[in-house]
């Protein structure tokens, strides 16, 4: 009857539980595993994660006393997970970490210092990386990171469409660049454009900025320097592109299909970065591949100049980890030269090692060797934890400049405003670390 | 006997207390601290800042937007929501209607259904390429829509799965009320040549009032506490047009580790859908 | 006048119908699809070649397997234990008298206005001290007791006749026995909805083991399709085979004990 189809399904259910929890009180001791094999956890994201699962192999035949588990996150949820993994203890032992995120990161303790790993290293050392991005794993003269792949920014161009308007190369200088974008937008017309700078992207004004000498924040990272003429001279330059026409006052949702409009000839430059390369090959429409290349950036007044950002990811190592050896192990195999090499190729994503650039044709390819020229100029942001959300404050005051009319100085004198709010606790913190013995 | 029945509702009320009253007050005090990221490395590092918290959410135009979108989709998709549910309630209930739980069942079925798993489903019905929705409005002439890329048409998109989600619900309740009225109102309405939409208007909406609050109370303190569609198909965009406020609690919370910050939303999310709740009572009582 | 009145009703009802069904019948069609068949103009409704590769490839290369036991052990488990805990609660604010007995129902349903969501950040901060972070105990615990539980079967059990009890205690049965042997039965119907719904709820949650579990290896459905979006939203038909297979054990639960689904939310409601 229904009395005992209830009472034996939730004695069933009951059996049924007794066998799960045993199976998950097995599983709970998962990571010991056998005495002599080491297991270690590595967290990958978005691309990476998945392609450096098959760089593994390679590792296990080496080390046949250590395993690798690799977890995927996608890039959306990364901070979240590496900060709630963090406050919830489960952390795991190597994993990659965008190279902004460092010094977050290093602020709470989670990361291992590698200066005395990489001095006792017969494999790495600092001289083999591009200085720039070397620059971004260290935060307090400590070293918290091997750079693990790069990313920068470059112009993205229409080669077809710059030398009809009588250039065979990109400009060095913001002069010859601005009198090109004018040439190239006298023969598109007033429905097209020179150049597309996403409004609601930072990496544009902020490496502006940073040509233009300014550092973004004060000495100590505790207050703003958006009002310094440095950073104001350059993002007056940055808001004269729209104004003048040269640029589409539009953030990336206003346009489609960017490839396709780079097609067309809507704009003929586009600020952007090594996942491009790739993407470009596979969208753009048939007759315009051949038609496009890159350069790098061109700075205030002289070609060296022309820095741009220092982006990618670092491999870390996590303070907590059970398995120090092994994990430096990990990353001294991610670094070798001939497994950059295969993680390019696998997915694009660009040597942070410059023996791979040098030991294979990515220095002097036409479309790659604007990136090798530009990593040798490249700086990074302020090593501060709150730098992202202080970037995406940039992002709304210069919206509000670009396309609601506010000028640029209250912009910018908002954008500090925010800025010194935003970092009054770290303000507080250092304050309190002076007076400490 | 007095104490037998303290050993019955202890286990209860002890995870209860332990696990939600005990962290909502925990949340409380939470928001009036500067609690962040920092704190968790050392908990020295937080301060008591008392309504600061508060005063910078009221300062914070993301705050406002996510006030906005989580009204627009309550105040639009709450009622709507109500009236698919009527509907379907009417036209099962009909008396021509056979197999009526067969129909039951089946308006039910998506409320059943794992949110985040028909999340993902919609997002590709809503492709503005290959999703089926366009292709079926296409018939009708309408031109492709970017639903979710769009920041006007992505709020309204999620109101349309969550009403095609949750009608299945409130639509039971509707046909349970509907079951209680008496069938004489009826047959006498209609010798008295009374027509279809009178006879709603005239018994079936008054004597269904009290289930109406009950339905629309649960329905708005839900929707109010929209997180899993943004969270799943849009991130809370483009154009932050669906960052609803639980949405950004957790990325207060979750992402960057602003907890005083945090627990200051879900305070205010607290206090709004109380207020709402004792306002609807209020008008219920007053209209009756 | 009559007929077209009821080919106009049946006509809508087929209309929601469809409109019901569509998108897990595109869902279903769709994760049978050979890879890129989905992404096409025109859409398809069916496969022109049904594939079951999405579904292997879920269950060895992405251990999808690995995530619905997961689901089904913290679902059961919830489920089993919730009715034990709530049952004795609601059967005691109901019939058993104690002192304060009123005063503390009623502030337990003031609860039910406050949005769980207040509550997570401290929680999570708790459960750190507790160490059940990224264990199946920390999604567990939150879940044994809840105020709707205790809610619904204090309403149902409130309709018991008190002589049933009396007559058990003047047999001279323990306080405990009267519960297990003679209130249970009677509250089958309610125990049979409130587990359902229990059921279906711990299974289809999201928001708090998304934040509990970091570990993939401990990821319930629900958290793992959404991570697996986040990376493979191109592969439109691998999702759809995820959906199926988050989505289709719930309503076969859900379509087999149906019956006492609707006969405890209509009862819940129409008495409330």
């Amino acid at each position: 009857m229904r009395a005992d189809r209830l009472r034996r399904s939730a004695f069933g259910s009951r059996a049924v539980w007794l066998l799960l929890s045993a199976t998950a009180v097995l599983s709970c001791s998962s990571g010991r595993g056998a005495d002599d094999v080491t297991t270690l956890r590595f967290w990958g994201m978005g691309r990476e994660g998945e392609v450096v699962a098959e760089l593994m192999a390679g590792f296990h035949r080496e080390n046949p006393d250590i395993r690798v588990r690799v977890q995927q996150i996608p890039w959306t949820a990364a901070h979240e997970k590496l900060l709630t993994g963090f406050v919830g203890g489960a952390m795991p032992d190597v994993a990659q970490l965008g190279n902004t995120w460092i010094a977050e990161f290093a602020a709470i303790n989670a990361l291992e210092p590698l200066d005395a790993w990489i001095a006792r290293s017969a494999e790495l050392s600092a001289g083999e990386y591009f200085d720039g991005i070397w620059s971004t794993n260290v935060v307090s003269d400590t070293v918290w990171g091997v750079p693990w792949y790069v990313d920068t920014r470059v112009i993205f161009y229409r080669t077809d469409l710059l030398s009809q308007a009588g250039y065979d190369s990109m400009p060095r200088t913001w002069d010859g660049w601005v009198a090109a974008m004018h040439a190239v937008k006298r023969i598109a017309g007033p429905d097209r454009y020179a150049i597309f700078l996403p409004t609601n992207e930072w990496a544009q004004p902020a490496l502006l900025g940073l040509q233009n000498g300014s550092t973004l924040l004060n000495a100590d990272g505790t207050r703003g320097a958006f009002s310094e003429p440095s950073f104001r001279e350059a993002f007056e330059f940055y808001l004269s592109l729209y104004r003048d026409g040269l640029a589409p006052p539009m953030g990336h949702y206003d346009v489609a299909n960017p490839y396709q409009e780079f097609g067309r000839g809507f704009f003929a430059m586009w600020i952007t970065g090594p996942w491009n390369l790739g993407e470009f090959q596979r969208r753009l429409p048939a007759e315009t591949q051949g038609s496009w290349s890159t350069a790098p950036m061109p700075g205030p007044d002289r070609a060296e100049n022309g820095v741009s950002l220092a982006g990618g990811a670092s491999l870390v190592m996590y303070r907590d980890t059970d398995h120090p050896e092994a994990a430096w192990k990990l990353i001294e195999y991610l670094s070798r030269p001939e497994q950059q090499q295969r993680f390019y190729e696998l997915t694009g994503s660009l040597p942070a090692r410059t023996a791979a650039w040098e030991g294979s044709d990515l220095a002097t390819a036409p479309l790659t060797r604007a990136f090798w020229e530009q990593l040798q100029h490249v700086e990074p942001l302020p090593a501060v934890p709150e730098i992202e959300s202080i970037m995406s404050r940039l992002i709304e005051h210069s919206e509000a400049s670009i396309r609601g009319g506010t000028s640029a100085a209250d912009a910018l004198a908002a954008l500090d405003r925010d800025t010194d709010r935003m970092l009054e606790k770290r303000r507080w913190m250092l304050g309190r670390a002076r007076e400490r013995p | 006997m007095s104490r037998a029945g303290w050993y019955f509702v202890a286990p209860a009320l002890v995870l209860i207390g332990i696990f939600f009253f005990i962290p909502v007050a925990g949340s409380l005090l939470l928001s009036l601290t500067d609690f962040d990221i920092y704190a968790i490395a050392d908990r020295g590092n937080a301060r008591f800042v008392g309504l600061r918290n508060y005063a910078d959410m009221f300062g914070n135009s993301v705050f406002w937007i996510a006030v906005r979108n989580t009204f627009y989709f309550a105040l639009v998709g709450g009622p709507l929501t109500v009236a698919a549910s009527l509907a379907a309630a009417l036209l099962i209930n009909a008396r021509v209607v056979r197999y009526k739980s067969f129909f039951r069942t089946i308006f039910f079925i998506p409320f059943v259904t794992t949110l985040v798993a028909v999340a993902i489903v919609w997002r590709y019905l809503y492709h503005p390429q290959y999703g089926m929705l366009n292709y079926a409005l296409g018939w009708f002439g309408v031109a492709p829509i970017d639903w979710l890329g769009d920041p006007r048409t992505a709020m309204p998109a999620i109101i349309m799965l969550a009403i095609w989600k949750n009608f299945g619900y409130n639509m039971l309740i509707f046909i349970a009320g509907m079951q209680t009225i008496p069938s004489e109102l009826y047959e006498a309405a209609e010798l008295d040549g009374a027509g279809a939409i009178r006879q709603f208007r005239h018994i079936t909406l008054p004597m269904l009032a009290p289930t109406f609050l009950f339905v629309g109370v649960i329905t708005m303190i839900g929707y109010f506490q929209l997180f899993a569609e943004p969270y799943v198909m849009t991130a809370g965009g483009p154009l932050r047009s669906t960052t609803s406020l639980v949405l950004l609690m957790y990325e207060e919370g979750f992402r960057w580790w602003r907890m005083g910050a945090a627990a200051s939303v879900a305070f205010i999310l607290f206090a709004i859908i109380l207020v709402w709740t004792l306002v609807q009572f209020r008008l219920q009582r007053e209209a009756a | 006048m009559r007929n077209v009145q009821k080919a106009l009703v049946y006509g809508l009802l087929l209309v929601g119908c469809v409109i019901s069904l569509l998108p897990m019948v595109w869902m279903v069609s769709a994760s049978l699809m050979e890879t890129g068949a989905a992404n096409q103009y025109p859409p398809k409704l069916f496969p022109e070649r049904v594939t079951f590769e999405h579904y292997r490839a879920l269950f060895t290369r992405l251990n999808l397997g690995r995530y619905l036991l997961n689901s089904a052990f913290i679902a059961t488990t919830v489920t089993v234990l919730s009715l034990l805990i709530n049952s004795m609660a609601g059967y005691a604010f109901a019939k058993l008298r104690f002192r304060g007995r009123d005063r503390t129902f009623r502030f337990l349903t003031l609860g039910l206005v406050i949005p769980v969501q207040v509550s997570m950040l401290p929680l999570f901060l708790l459960m750190r001290e507790m160490g059940l972070i990224n264990t199946y105990w920390g999604v567990i615990i939150p879940g044994m007791a809840s105020i709707f539980g205790i809610f619904l079967i204090r309403q149902y059990a409130l309709s018991i006749p008190d002589d049933l009890i009396d007559a058990a205690r003047m047999d001279g049965a323990g306080e405990f026995r009267i519960y297990w042997s003679v209130i249970l039965p009677v509250v089958r119907p309610i125990l049979a909805t409130l587990a359902i719904w229990t059921f279906l709820s711990t299974w289809n949650d999201f928001m708090w083991p998304l934040i509990v579990l970091s570990d993939d290896s401990m990821f319930t459905l629900p958290v793992a399709l959404a991570n697996l979006s986040g990376e493979r939203v191109q592969d439109t038909e691998l999702m759809m085979a995820g959906s199926v297979l988050t989505t289709l054990p719930v309503m076969l639960v859900f379509v087999l004990l149906q019956r006492y689904y609707v006969e405890g939310i209509t009862m819940g409601s129409v008495k409330g």
